[in-house]
């Protein structure tokens, strides 16, 4: 049947087509549908393990129990994962093994904008890199046979703009190779050095057969236009080289970015007047072809940074740019914000009262840097908060720790913020980390963890007591309280701050957009009682904005979490006294 | 028809701008064209300026569309409509909705709202279309048909019968809500 289907949900019928029977992933954007679409069938189990790392090593496990197995994440995901794939390249698998990665350039959801691929090249794991749905599906499938016939976990590389683009695919039926079995086999499957020391030139060897098969793969094919020039491209950068350029100019698209062919390369050049390199982000392609003596141009005319469009090549290659027109008046941003009643919010305006310094991470709430709350000093990767704090206040020698915190949110502090929990109460330094527990992973669309109790079904599931675990890590100071109250919160910061010990501040309340969690009726504001002092815009709320020199709230979007109530002076705020949802 | 068409649909994040684009996507699909509907996930999806690219054509390459490539800018609310305006084609046509929705710099007083939007749009040349599409949802019955209600006016300058509009919207809206919504649709064709 043929659907218009997103590139993460065609890579998931493609898994689901390809038999694959056991995935593990954590949520990234924008990988986090593959695993979301994969769940939708019965057939796969799925699930959402805490991290990268542990997702990948649970499917290491299940190919060594034989079956077809899948592990998604994001670009910098797999640096987290990055442990058990270089040496995965080396063991080799049972059953298929497929790793999903998806590339953020332009950073649309991401702290940074690495290239995967030198990953796949240093990890000597080969790499798939399709340019839209149908090529997901597909890719899938080749890559599972390969995984089995050269022994080898395989990469297929997504980026925002096939993952997150519908195209037509062509569905198919599920085929489920049989289950195969589990052989003790220690040379293989124990990396020790004497063993490992044996694999490494298997490894080696493996990708010059990965490298032969590329020369000839119908995945890496010529398009013959004119021979004046001739662009080697992959993934999306295909698709704008075909937007632009059309039949005018050769094109070698190719669908496996590691290894890279050498022969189907040289011949290409030698067949057209100019060569170029089309590809986001780095130079890899483009080095291939230097390092084979070849004369080539790439990010001598486009840039590394950013993702590309068909106007950034036009420009690039001195063709015409469509003219445009605009408003002369300024237009103001529309940046992210944080919901109107999210639970962030109160807890973020009590650090900046305080005027703490704040240790962040990665989440929903790293939008407490924006103004008005502007409340983040430092946002580096997934746990990095809980760690940093500790070097900080150790290296500060008494003059950080009294007025410093670090913010994590629940999921991301099971991702990685126990490891460096664990720092402090092991080397002792006097930290106060707060948990942001909305009970769920907020910025990647509302994936279960293992604090909230259930499984990627939402089905009831094991559940994490943060607070047991805190205490059995040994931190007697360990306390809930609830961000709509914003005395609560100034207390618990001021007090933990003051202790002479380390202590964990747990901000409790779900997600404001939880379809289960009940509202208060909206706010309103009494215009006779308000002076227009601005105090309730202090927090930044999306739903209040000034009307003629009076605070006003947009009924539609305030959820009567009640934190402007608390900031006015005048009790001005009101509740409409309606019917809560 | 060889050249690929280009339609952006523009707005606040939230305000349910994926179901028009699921459903222009289903009907072109149907009508027998290459299709590719590119999204933006993640954290701009919280209140931020959303858009999605809709191309179709024989044969539709890339996902986007960039500046001065849109045949039809369909705007959920009045800013985002200038704000998108450089994507305009020469002769493109924008659909906007008159409604108005502060952002942050707004909100806080750090900027004003600019005025008279749909006139200073003419102005430029564009042909813009504006229209209360919250009203008309409302008088079609919820005020969340917003999308339904611009997915019509835009019906009303595609070469493409109702009755295929009406067949896309039936295989994409529940069963519940698929009256009311046909009824948005017209609203906003007929408005």
């Amino acid at each position: 049947m043929k659907e218009l289907m997103l590139g993460n949900k065609a890579f998931a019928r493609g898994l689901y087509e390809a038999g694959c029977c056991f995935v593990s992933s954590y949520p990234g954007t924008p990988s986090t549908e593959i695993t979301e679409e994969a769940a939708k069938y019965d057939e796969i189990y799925c699930e959402w393990a805490p991290n990268e790392k542990v997702a990948m090593e649970a499917a290491f496990g299940a190919s060594l129990a034989g079956r077809r197995v899948f592990c998604g994440m994001k670009h910098v995901g797999l640096n987290v994962a990055a442990d058990p794939l270089y040496t995965m390249s080396y063991t080799g698998v049972n059953g298929g093994v497929i790793i999903g990665v998806a590339d953020d350039a332009g950073m649309h959801s991401s702290q940074n904008e690495q290239d995967s691929r030198h990953h796949a090249i240093a990890s000597k794991v080969p790499m798939l890199e399709p340019s839209d749905s149908a090529e997901a599906l597909e890719f899938v499938k080749l890559a599972y046979e390969l995984s089995e016939e050269y022994d080898t976990p395989f990469i297929i590389k997504m980026c925002t703009r096939v993952a997150h683009s519908q195209s037509v695919v062509k569905t198919g039926e599920r085929v489920v190779p049989e289950k195969k079995a589990y052989e003790k086999n220690i040379p293989k499957y124990v990396m020790m050095p004497g063993n490992a020391i044996k694999r490494h030139p298997f490894v080696e060897e493996r990708m010059k057969k990965l490298a032969d098969w590329a020369e000839t793969a119908s995945i890496n094919r010529v398009e013959q236009g004119d021979t004046k020039m001739g662009i080697i491209t992959s993934s999306t950068s295909y698709q704008y080289v075909k937007e632009v350029f059309g039949d005018t100019v050769s094109v070698l698209k190719l669908g496996m970015v590691n290894p890279l062919p050498e022969k189907l390369i040289k011949d290409f050049a030698a067949k057209v007047e100019k060569l170029v390199v089309v590809e986001e982000l780095d130079p890899i392609i483009e080095n291939h072809c230097k390092a084979l003596g070849l004369t080539v141009s790439g990010k001598d005319v486009l840039p590394i940074c950013g993702e590309f469009s068909q106007n950034l090549l036009r420009s690039a290659f001195g063709k015409e740019i469509p003219d445009v027109r605009a408003v002369e008046d300024a237009i103001p941003m529309r940046p992210p914000v944080m919901c109107a009643g999210c639970p962030h919010r109160g807890l973020f305006y009590a650090l900046n009262k305080n005027k703490c310094t704040v240790l962040g991470d990665i989440g929903c709430y790293t939008l407490g840097a924006v103004a008005p709350l502007s409340s983040i000093d430092m946002t580096l990767c997934m746990g990095g908060s809980v760690s940093a704090i500790h070097g900080f206040n150790k290296a500060g020698e008494g003059e950080n720790e009294g007025k410093t915190v670090a913010v994590i949110g629940d999921s991301t502090f099971m991702h990685s913020g126990m490891t460096g929990l664990a720092n402090i109460a092991y080397n002792q330094s006097n930290s106060t980390v707060i948990i942001l527990d909305n009970s769920i992973t907020g910025m990647t669309g509302h994936q279960q963890n293992p604090t909230t109790g259930y499984n990627i079904k939402g089905d009831p599931a094991g559940k994490i007591d943060l607070e047991a675990l805190c205490k059995a890590m040994g931190f007697t100071r360990v306390r809930v309280v609830d961000p709509y109250d914003l005395a609560a919160c100034d207390a618990a910061i001021k007090e933990e701050l003051a202790v002479d010990e380390p202590s964990v501040i747990i901000s409790r309340r779900p997600c404001a957009l939880l379809k289960y969690v009940k509202h208060n009726p909206p706010l309103c504001v009494d215009k006779e009682k308000c002076i227009g002092c601005k105090s309730c815009m202090r927090i930044g709320c999306p739903a209040i904005s000034m009307k003629d020199g009076k605070a006003h709230v947009d009924e539609t979007l305030c959820v009567g979490c009640g934190l402007c109530e608390q900031l006015c002076p005048v009790h001005a705020f009101e509740s409409t006294k309606k019917e809560g949802k | 028809m060889a050249e690929t068409k280009n339609v952006m649909i523009v707005g606040v994040g939230g305000q349910g701008s994926l179901l028009a684009s699921k459903l222009l996507g289903r009907l072109l699909l149907d009508e027998g064209y290459d299709v590719k509907v590119s999204e933006v996930h993640g954290m701009s999806q919280r209140g931020g300026s959303v858009v999605t690219y809709v191309r179709y054509g024989e044969k539709v390459y890339s996902p986007v569309i960039d500046r001065g490539e849109a045949d039809y800018i369909v705007s959920f609310e009045l800013l985002e409509a200038a704000r998108w305006l450089p994507y305009l084609k020469k002769d493109g046509q924008i659909v906007t909705n008159i409604q108005q929705i502060d952002p942050m710099p707004v909100i806080t007083g750090a900027m004003e709202y600019p005025s008279e939007l749909v006139e200073k749009m003419k102005a430029s040349g564009a042909k813009v279309d504006a229209l209360d599409c919250l009203a008309l949802a409302e008088q079609a019955g919820s005020a969340k048909a917003v999308n339904i209600v611009l997915m019509g006016r835009l019906s009303h300058y595609f070469d493409i019968p109702e009755e295929a509009w009406l067949a896309a919207m039936e295989a994409i809206v529940p069963a519940k809500f698929l009256e009311m919504n046909k009824i948005a649709f017209g609203l906003g064709k007929n408005a």
